[in-house]
């Protein structure tokens, strides 16, 4: 193939680019990797079979000819009572499962009267404050039916404790509940900065977590190890690979360390990916992914049961390859990474709305975004076969070089003492910012188009219906948090925050006085304070 | 070095909770590259540690950055409190997740000027080159 190559290199394609000569001097993906004017077979590839280790061609062997992925709309906004009505809109119009958005507050352990809080309540996502906002935010969602994925990092713990509590008052036991807390704070010292304390309590909580759902709530995923956030932040895919992966290995080293059994956790450890715009690089993305992560479970962790060695993972569509410019467009591109999660295999995804480099979406803007995953699965015949794009010469070629160029970042981060020590010393947050440069000078030099941006831009008299927020909001929220301090029995609520401070002095899983404290209606904020008493707060290196 | 070559002094800053700095350290480096000096106060600061910072530094520019959808209560606040501090000529800018219905209240509050989503950081340069005489 190699010889028949080189020969059409040198007569037909010599001759035609006489006539018309290419584009560009070189070709790459959008992370810089090399391609070749047509690919051809290369004999290496490691493929297996899908539902077989290691993976490459997906998790389960009958892949979505058995069960499509979940579509799982990321949504939250103002107050509880608001996004119960939106998640009820969601599920009504045929979305699968449930995505939490907390605002800033509640994932920084503020409660909304907190002056850190000034501004920020119920924006990005919904307030919660107290057991009581995750009833209302829960009210009338039969939690043995629907699974909740909730992205909370640093207070994972608390947000998982309320969940809970809301199961038991509707009669639903912690056996019978499914979910995810994202519960990753490695990536947020990273790459999106939702940390509250320093490393060593913080992968104390996190491996917790796993210890406590091992026993109680099995169904349970009690991490999901972040890509997203760290390709949102300007990585390349290569970066979002080996960063996450060295993350993962962080917190296995660190379950491991507090005396768990291998097999008894990492069945339940899950992981969320990105998908841009380079289509093709990221479907590689995921199936490179996929066998890195059964390798290092088997070979280097010797985990036994194949769940362990599986990467389940969730997908999102890139929010920075929203544009403010022609914003109708984004459909589009969502729709065009959407595609390359299905064809990667992802067990679950949640693609955008088209208006979100503007504002929080419109009910409008969601239901398209929804009914993008929905026209995939129902009309394109890419949910038909496992792995439709296996054997395509690109496509192994692609996912061969992302696993040995992160294979090689994984072994700089382990020369620097494994992900933590290299993250103190700033080394995945540097190798980030540099990379976000760069593609912004290419961008600004033209050598990057952005339809709407640099290339085929357009006078644009109006912006589409925006979604506004109550102004009042804040005020009816902190409102709401007073009148039940003044409520609750204080006294309970002190004795349960003491022997938080306390366990968390030890060594006992933090996790019971955690749902005690909750249970008697102490705040998100009270709790995370109990605990900043005693772990003191996360200071970040200097980069620039 | 004589006074018309003094360099100008920029204070790249976070506001609120919001930790999406990928904006805020992009136009920190083209700034830097554009021979600017620069500071970053890093994520999660408050208005009054913001301000602090720029009368400590002596900065010409402050540039904001919030994703958050903060801004309106944030960006006023840091400029109120330069004002409250004799600093009322120091250049305020801001960037982010911004309606473009915000912006005439931002300027009304003194936010000189606004740079929304897929601004380049050229035009940021330009805009402060012509803006401020150190």
């Amino acid at each position: 193939m190699r010889e028949a190559r080189d020969r059409w290199r040198a007569t037909t394609v010599a001759a035609t680019i006489e006539r018309q000569p290419l584009r560009r001097e070189r070709f790459e993906t959008m992370s810089g990797l090399p391609l070749e004017d047509v690919h051809v077979p290369n004999g290496g590839h490691e493929l297996g079979e899908p539902g077989e280790y290691p993976f490459t061609r997906g998790i389960h062997p009958t892949m979505y000819r058995g069960r499509l992925w979940t579509m799982r709309q990321y949504a939250g906004f103002g107050s509880a009572k608001q996004t119960n009505e939106r998640f009820k809109y969601l599920l009504q119009a045929g979305q699968t499962g449930l995505s939490v958005a907390f605002d800033l507050p509640t994932q920084s352990g503020y409660d909304s009267d907190s002056p850190h809080s000034e501004g920020e309540v119920g924006k990005v996502g919904v307030a919660i404050d107290s057991l009581e906002d995750m009833d209302t935010l829960m009210g009338g969602i039969p939690l043995d039916k629907v699974t909740t994925s909730m992205t909370i990092n640093a207070p994972a713990a608390v947000l998982l404790a309320m969940y809970i509590g809301v199961a038991e008052k509707q009669g639903v036991r912690p056996d019978q509940i499914g979910g995810t807390v994202q519960n990753d704070v490695l990536k947020e010292y990273i790459a999106r900065g939702l940390y509250i304390y320093p490393p060593g309590p913080t992968m104390r909580l996190t491996t917790d977590v796993f210890a406590y759902c091992a026993r109680h709530v099995p169904r349970w995923n009690t991490i999901s190890i972040s890509g997203y956030h760290i390709r949102e932040a300007g990585s390349t895919a290569v970066q979002e690979v080996a960063f996450t992966l060295a993350n993962a290995i962080a917190y296995v080293n660190a379950a491991l360390s507090a005396g768990l059994e291998v097999d008894s956790f990492a069945p339940r450890l899950a992981f969320f990916w990105n998908a841009q715009m380079d289509f093709l690089e990221e479907i590689a993305k995921y199936r490179a992914a996929r066998r890195m992560w059964a390798r290092i479970m088997k070979e280097r962790f010797g985990a036994q049961k194949p769940a362990s060695m599986m990467m389940r993972f969730h997908t999102q569509t890139a929010g920075v390859s929203l544009t403010a410019q022609q914003p109708l467009n984004n459909v589009v591109r969502t729709a065009i990474e959407a595609l390359a999660a299905v064809l990667g295999g992802t067990q679950s995804l949640h693609t955008n709305s088209y208006d979100e480099a503007l504002a929080l979406p419109t009910e409008e803007a969601a239901r398209i975004a929804l009914r993008t995953q929905q026209i995939i699965a129902e009309e394109t015949g890419a949910a038909s076969t496992a792995d439709p794009l296996g054997g395509a010469y690109l496509i192994e070629d692609l996912t061969d070089r992302i696993e040995q160029d992160a294979w090689a970042y994984i072994e700089r981060i382990e020369v620097l003492g494994g992900a933590v020590e290299a993250i103190q010393q700033g080394f995945q947050q540097t190798e980030i910012m540099h990379a976000a440069y760069e593609y912004q000078q290419q961008l600004e030099s033209g050598e990057r188009e952005t339809v709407g941006v640099n290339a085929f831009v357009m006078e644009e008299p109006s912006r589409p219906d925006l979604l506004r927020l109550d102004p009042l909001l804040a005020q009816h929220q902190i409102e709401r948090l007073q009148a039940l301090r003044k409520r609750r029995n204080s006294n309970v609520v002190d004795r349960w925050l003491a022997e938080l401070r306390h366990a968390a002095s030890g060594k006992d899983n933090l996790m019971p006085p955690i749902l005690g404290a909750v249970r008697a209606y102490a705040t998100v904020g009270e709790i995370c304070d109990a605990l900043r008493d005693v772990f003191g707060e996360y200071q970040p290196p200097s980069i620039i | 070095m004589t006074i018309a070559e003094k360099r100008i002094r920029v204070l790249v800053a976070k506001p609120g909770l919001d930790g999406h700095d990928r904006g805020a350290k992009v136009v920190a480096m083209a700034l830097r590259d554009a021979g600017m000096e620069v500071i970053y106060t890093g994520i999660k600061q408050t208005p009054e540690q913001i301000v602090r910072a720029a009368v400590q530094e002596d900065v010409d520019v402050v540039g904001l950055s919030c994703l958050s959808g903060a801004h309106n209560t944030l960006f006023p606040k840091v400029v109120q409190l330069l004002r409250e501090q004799g600093a009322e000529d120091v250049l305020v800018t801001g960037g982010g997740i911004i309606p473009d219905e915000d912006v005439p209240f931002l300027q009304e509050q003194g936010v000189a000027r606004i740079f929304g989503p897929g601004a380049s950081t050229r035009d940021i340069v330009e805009y402060i080159k012509t803006s401020v005489k150190p």
